[in-house]
Parts: C-alpha cells; structure tokens; sequence
C-alpha cells in the first residue's frame, strides 16, 4: 500500500499568538505547564503519523486527547500552528484560500458525529451538496447523488427530510453525501458515535463491506477501542496531544507498550481479534524421509507433509522416535488431526480444536504453515501473553 | 450650601440642537438622499393600495392571510377590515397600511443585509450593537424632533421615523438567526468547500429564515405602533384619527382610531406570525389546497 497522507510533526496550539507556547513545546515543556504558564491550551503535540492509501485508520483517544482536533486539521476546519500535511506528496498547511477550497471538495470530505444534515434540504439535496458546490450541473449531480444513495441503501427516501429518517439512516445520508464528492480522503469524525449500539455495529459492518469495493483512505476519529480494532487497519492512541501507540490492531493488543493503552487493551475480547496466523509456532524439519518432510517444534507431535507441502499426518512421540531410528514415517504417521485455516479467528479455531489432536495451520491452498496447541490459544485469549512488552518499549511510550 | 442647579453648567442640549442644526444645514444632501427613495416607495405603496377597491382588498386580505397562516385568521382579516370600514375610517386605515407596507420593506432591504454584515464580522456588531440599543430605547417622541430638522415634517418624515424605530429587530433577529446555525453545520458546509457566498445562501440564511419571520413580526408590531406616533409630526392614516379626536377632546372619534389600529394590527400580527412558524411554510401551493379539502398532512 502506498502513502496517502502523510502529518511530520502537526502542533496546534488554540491560541491568537502560540509564539511562546511553541517555544515552550519545542523545549519539552508538559502541556499542564504551558496551561498554567501561557493560558493556552495545547491540541496537538508533535504529531507525525503515515497514513496508507486504502487503509481504514483510526484515530483513537478519550475526550481532550486531541484526536478531533487532529482530523480537523487534516481539512483545516482547525489551522495546524506548525507541522505539515502531506497529502500525495502536497503540503496542505501552505495553500491558500482557493487552493484549500478545491482540495476540500474534490479530495477531503468528511462525515460528521451529529451528520450535520441541512434541516431545509431532502436527502437528495444533502446527498448532492457537495457536488453543488463545486458547480455540477444539477443533472449530473442528481445523477450521482442517487447512485451513491443506491450504495447506501437509501435510493427509496430520495427527497424525504433528514428529520423524518432514523439516526441511523441519517448518518448515511452524511455517508452519501461525503462519498458523492469521490474524495479519496474521507475523514469520518466520531461517525457513529451518536448511534445506538446496535445500529453503531450494523453500520461499522456496512462500512467494511463498503470499504471493499471503494477502497478509500479513511481516517475514523472515535473514543471506542472496540470501535477501532474491529474497523481499524492501523490505530494510533492519543493521549494529551500526543500519539502514544500506533499499529495494527493485533500490534497494539499483543503489546500494548505502555499502562495507558493497557488500561484499553485489557478488556479486549482476544478471541475475536487474532487469527491462526498470528499466534501459531512454525515448525522446523526434523528429518527428510524421501519425498516426505517430518517437521515439528517443542509441542508433543510432529506433522508429516508431502512434496507439496500438505500436511498429510502426525507423528506423536513415540512414532517419531522410531521414525527416527529408521521406521517409515508414511508407515508409522496417524491421520488424526485437525486443520484449522491460517485466517480464521481463534474463536472460530475454538469451535474446529477437538480434545487430543494436534492442529495444523493451512493457509487458502492447503498448505502448511505452522501448529497450535489449545493451550497456547488460552494462554493468548487469556491474555498471559507470550510476548511480553519488553522494557526498552515500555520505556519509550511512557 | 451646594445646589444642584449650581452644576447644571452643560449646556448639552444647546450642543445638541447646534448639531442637529449643522448636519441639516451641511448634510442636506444626504438627507434629501435618504428622503428620495422613501418618497417615492410611500407613495407608489399610498396609490397602489388606495386603488384597490374595498371588496377586492377584503378578498385579498382573506386569501393572503389564507396562504400564510389560516383560515381562522383569513376569516378575521375579513372581519376587521369590514369592521373597519364600518367605522368610516377606511382610507385612514389604507394609509396606515401603505405606510407600514412601504417601512416593512424598507426595513427588509436595509436590516436584513445589515443583520448578515453583523453576523459575518464582530467588529461590525460591536459597532451594530449600541447603536441599536440607542435606537430601540430612545422614547419615540425623543427623537420625533430632529427627524422634524433633518426631514421636514410630513407622511415622509414620518415614515422615516417608522422605519428607525421598527429596524432594529429586524437587525438583531437576522443575527441572532444566523448566529444561531449549529457551528456543525457552518462546519460541513466549510467542509464541503463552501465559499462565503455559498456558506450564506445554502446554509446560513435558509435555516435563519423563521429567526428572521419571527424578527419581522417584530417590526410589523413596532412600524405600527409607530405609524400612531407620527401622527405629531404631520403624518396621515389611523394616528390622525386619534390625534384630531385627542385634541377636540372628541372621546369617541379617538376611540374609533384606536379600535381600527388595534383590529389592523392584530390583523398584520397572526399573519406574520404564522409565517414564523416553520411548519406552516411547507404547503402545498394555494391552488392544490383549495381543490384538495381534506387537511394537509405533514
């Protein structure tokens, strides 16, 4: 994936003259000092993330954190006090008032909290009001409009008004409308946080399925860690301005590096999130026999694959002793084993493990990758990690 | 021992009456200015509305308060301007309505821009806003008097006193409206690349626009209140009426003025108040709901 957006070192400073607060940022100062000593406050400090092109990035952080203020510079709905934004390479802060202006209608558009609907218009007119802006035609923007509400799901409530439709149905009029401007940016600040539960999962689900075909670069605001691992390609946490973890989902769970983002990560339902992949041991070949491979680690068997690749049996401790004394392995192996593929969830592994038998890791053609054993898949849901945040990290994002 | 008399050694009001008296010698111009167009409207709205016969203007006060608000106040506005003819006093009562008329347009044409200028820069509400205060609580008779130096005296002087005294809610309520927008929605609008322009005319005025009915029936109530005053300084319609009864001591004739100044403006007020009211704006056109009987379901 290539790089859509990238932010060097964004601060923002809410203040008519941030020259001290600046200095004082820039010399290290916390920002409850600069608080106390200026009487600004701080948005953003030092902020530098890469955001890849087709990614669903979250932004994610408790209220004050600075997430909003963050998406909101990336629009410059907040002007960043120093930094830059680079989106395909262009520095968004330096261009001027009819520069930005193009850029905020054909490659940013953005989804609001509280869908920031026009009351006055129907759903079509919101659908389109982008598009009118920019001056397309009303033929060609109608057109539009209508296939982008195709998309979402509201073709049938075309010149209804916002306040006749559910919360939810409102946010994708806001959906439609930020799509219709074929942005390929598309900042969605706290999107669904104003839904109810289980509208707020039916629409995180459309958005996923949305973001297959449509392959946006989108940057989700949200205070919900649930929110953002389910959705997130990467997350970065902010905290106090700052970006204190950033990675993938599976990353930043498996080591959350630092107390804060641990507080988030503890209650992470585990079992959902990683895969067979991500938490199996390869396996080393222990012997060649022929055409066939014997390979294995410390767990008690050991797997027989054939020229392929495919597992074809295991071996249990006693087998391979004697294979290894010279016995054929194809003679000796045992059929009894369960395959699990490299990406379903542990969840779904749980519901594949039968007790006693080995499991093997196949990726989409068969192949195998590496085992498991059912004890390790509790150690991990249980969160008694394997991997262990070392103090080197811990020390850094703390 | 120190009277209070002792101090009164500000001649302000010679200050004052100096002032007024230099601008109207030196700004003469401007005024005359001012006076042209208020003129000219005053008395295009004076021929229009006298032209029009008493049945047609009962038909098209019916059917005008029919579309704006409802049939209730359809049917009263019937009944008060007939009652009002039944008083004698039905041309009095068309110059007092060509007279607030002309002031609700001039009103619109200044105070609605003027209200968008104090939304769209602080600096100018700063300024805006004394100003206004000054206007809206300076008893009206107060300033009646140097309306008289600069204008002259008159139905054209009077309007320009109207429309002094009913602008300002006008102002504040096109500010307050605008002002009022969600900042999410200013916000999506910027967003989205709206310019200034844009930002007004798609976002701002459209949903100002019941803020500024509500402002307008404000300055519907005060032009009226303030078409009786100008009677003192020479202005024609219903104000006369009560004046001329005032000084005979004729009881009754002013009476009479007073009933058809409160029937016209209980008349102005249900129309424009419903116009405020953002549900009844969403209609059907006068024709389909004429032919449909049934009520209109919204």
């Amino acid at each position: 994936m290539s790089e859509r957006l990238k932010i060097e070192n964004l601060y923002k400073v809410f203040s008519s003259s941030p020259e001290r607060a600046m200095q004082l940022l820039t010399a290290g100062a916390s920002k409850d000092r600069i608080l106390a000593e200026t009487a600004t406050v701080v948005g953003l400090n030092n902020v530098s993330l890469s955001i890849p092109s087709g990614a669903i990035y979250m932004i994610m952080g408790l209220s004050g954190s600075g997430k909003s203020t963050l998406a909101r510079c990336i629009n410059r709905l907040n002007e960043p006090t120093a930094g830059k934004i680079l989106l395909d390479g262009e520095d968004l802060v330096t261009l001027d008032e009819n520069q930005l202006r193009e850029v905020r209608r054909t490659r940013i558009s953005m989804v609001f909290q509280h869908f920031a609907l026009l009351p006055n218009k129907t759903v079509i007119e919101n659908t389109e009001f982008g598009l009118k802006l920019r001056g397309v035609s009303a033929v060609q923007r109608r057109q539009r409009a209508e296939e982008v509400l195709a998309i979402v799901g509201l073709a049938k409530w075309a010149d209804h008004h916002p306040h006749e439709l559910s919360g939810g149905m409102r946010q994708r009029v806001g959906l439609a409308r930020a799509l219709a401007t074929d942005a390929d940016v598309l900042i969605m600040d706290e999107a669904f946080s104003a839904l109810d539960p289980l509208i707020r999962t039916e629409m995180q689900d459309e958005l996923l399925r949305l973001q297959r075909t449509l392959k946006k670069t989108i940057l989700f605001i949200t205070h919900d860690f649930q929110e953002a691992l389910k959705l997130g390609t990467r997350i970065a946490i902010m905290a106090d301005g700052q970006v204190v973890r950033e990675g993938t989902p599976q990353e930043i769970v498996m080591d959350p590096g630092s107390d804060y983002v641990a507080a988030f990560t503890r209650e992470v339902d585990r079992s959902r999130l990683f895969d067979a992949r991500s938490i199996m041991q390869t396996a080393g070949t222990l012997l060649v026999q022929g055409n066939t491979r014997v390979v294995g680690n410390d767990s008690a068997s050991a797997f027989v694959l054939n020229t392929l690749g495919e597992a074809v049996g295991v071996l249990d401790s006693a087998s391979l002793l004697a294979v290894g004394g010279g016995a054929d392995a194809l003679q000796r192996l045992s059929t009894q084993f369960v395959s699990v593929p490299a990406n379903a969830k542990l969840v779904e592994v749980a519901r594949l493990l039968k007790p006693g038998l080995p499991v093997a890791v196949v990726d989409c053609d068969g192949l195998f990758l590496g085992t498991l054993s059912s004890a390790h898949i509790l150690d991990c849901i249980a969160s008694v990690a394997a991997q262990r945040p070392n103090a080197a990290e811990v020390a850094q994002h703390a | 021992m120190l009277s209070s008399e002792d101090l009164a050694v500000f001649p302000v009001d010679q200050w004052i009456s100096q002032g007024v008296e230099w601008l109207g010698v030196h700004l003469r111009p401007i005024f005359l200015a001012i006076r042209w167009p208020v003129e000219n409207l005053l008395a295009l709205s004076d021929t229009l509305i006298h032209a029009i016969p008493f049945p047609l203007m009962v038909l098209l006060m019916f059917l005008v308060a029919y579309r704006a608000a409802s049939l209730g106040v359809a049917l009263f506005s019937a009944v008060a301007l007939v009652v009002i003819a039944a008083l004698g006093v039905w041309d009095e009562a068309m110059t007092t309505l060509s007279l607030i008329t002309t002031a609700i347009v001039i009103c619109m044409l200044v105070g609605i821009p003027v209200g968008v200028w104090c939304a769209r820069s602080e600096r100018v509400w700063r300024v805006m806003r004394p100003i206004l205060d000054i206007m809206q609580t300076t008893p009206t008779f107060v300033y009646l008097v140097p309306v008289v130096m600069l204008f002259g005296v008159g139905t054209v002087s009077g309007e320009v006193a109207v429309v002094i005294s009913a602008c300002p809610p006008l102002i504040r309520f096109t500010y307050l409206g605008i002002r009022m927008v969600e900042t999410e929605l200013v916000e999506a609008g910027h967003a989205f690349g709206a310019d200034h322009r844009q930002l007004l005319w798609e976002i701002q005025l459209p949903l100002a626009i019941p803020t500024i009915l509500g402002g307008l029936n404000q300055t519907v109530l005060t032009a009226m209140v303030m078409s009786v005053v100008v009677a003192m300084i020479g202005a024609e319609g219903l104000g006369l009426v009560v004046l001329q009864g005032l000084g005979r001591m004729d009881v009754g004739r002013a009476a009479v003025g007073g009933i058809a100044i409160v029937l016209l403006a209980m008349m102005l007020d249900r129309i424009t108040q419903k116009l405020a009211q953002p549900s009844v704006r969403k209609r059907k056109s006068l024709f389909k709901r004429l032919l449909n009987t049934r009520p209109a379901n919204t």
